[in-house]
């Protein structure tokens, strides 16, 4: 039955990282994007899963299904890696930057507050 | 967009997520060190930059296909969500710790993304 709510949270997740990623013309600010709200939804979560206000099963649907499938390691880090090869470093420095300060931010931000 | 395309990179993301959810079952993470997201994460990084760089296997495979396993699969196995919460819960045990999560990740991940990257066979470097 876990597997189940993680399936269908990763279908979701995903879906919806596809289409950001494809209104965005593939271009890394839509990952970026996916990241920092992903983090935000994931941080509010924790702090309910925490909590014991929601459920297991609602956990892992929406915390490790959809929001570890709306947000992607592996294509910050190939999308990173394009740009250093491209040599646009200063780029690639304020997207590695950006995405690790802004969602650690935003998680901090979350716990602190709530 | 293309139905077919949304359809697929949808199933492409249920195999990646309960792979990823697999693997933090098996690790079974009863140390303070958030194991399992970082390996899924290097796994994931190295993976796609293969594929994404592999002129023969993008050539060879169907697009939807392609986007399913790369988007899809490999996009919903790595997570960057968990990593920034683990990054949290882990400095609430241990400062270094949570620096060496960090850093294992980002400089670990970028690491294998290149490599993937380096060894994936590329038109340009075949011809030359």
């Amino acid at each position: 039955m876990s597997f189940l709510f993680v399936a269908i949270g990763g279908f979701l997740g995903s879906i919806l990282r596809f289409y950001i990623a494809t209104k965005t013309n593939k271009h890394f600010v839509g990952t970026w994007i996916a990241n920092i709200t992903g983090s935000t939804i994931l941080g509010f979560l924790f702090f309910f899963y925490h909590a014991e206000e929601i459920s297991d099963g609602f956990w892992l649907f929406a915390g490790v299904g959809f929001c570890g499938a709306y947000t992607t390691f592996s294509t910050f880090g190939n999308e990173t890696i394009q740009l250093l090869v491209d040599k646009k470093y200063r780029t690639a420095l304020s997207y590695v930057v950006s995405s690790i300060t802004v969602s650690i931010g935003v998680v901090v931000l979350t716990l602190t507050l709530l | 967009m293309n139905p077919k395309l949304v359809l697929a990179v949808g199933l492409g993301g249920m195999i990646g997520a309960i792979s990823r959810y697999s693997i933090a079952l098996f690790i079974a993470e009863e140390t303070v060190f958030p194991y399992a997201t970082l390996i899924t994460n290097l796994i994931g990084c190295f993976l796609l930059s293969y594929l994404l760089n592999h002129y023969v296997i993008k050539d060879v495979l169907p697009p939807q296909l392609f986007t399913a396993l790369t988007t899809g699969v490999i996009g919903s196995f790595t997570t960057f969500s968990t990593f920034a919460v683990e990054t949290i819960t882990t400095w609430q045990t241990s400062i270094l710790l949570a620096i060496i999560y960090m850093t294992s990740n980002i400089l670990g991940g970028l690491a294998l993304c290149y490599v993937g990257f380096r060894i994936a066979p590329s038109k340009r470097r075949a011809t030359s």
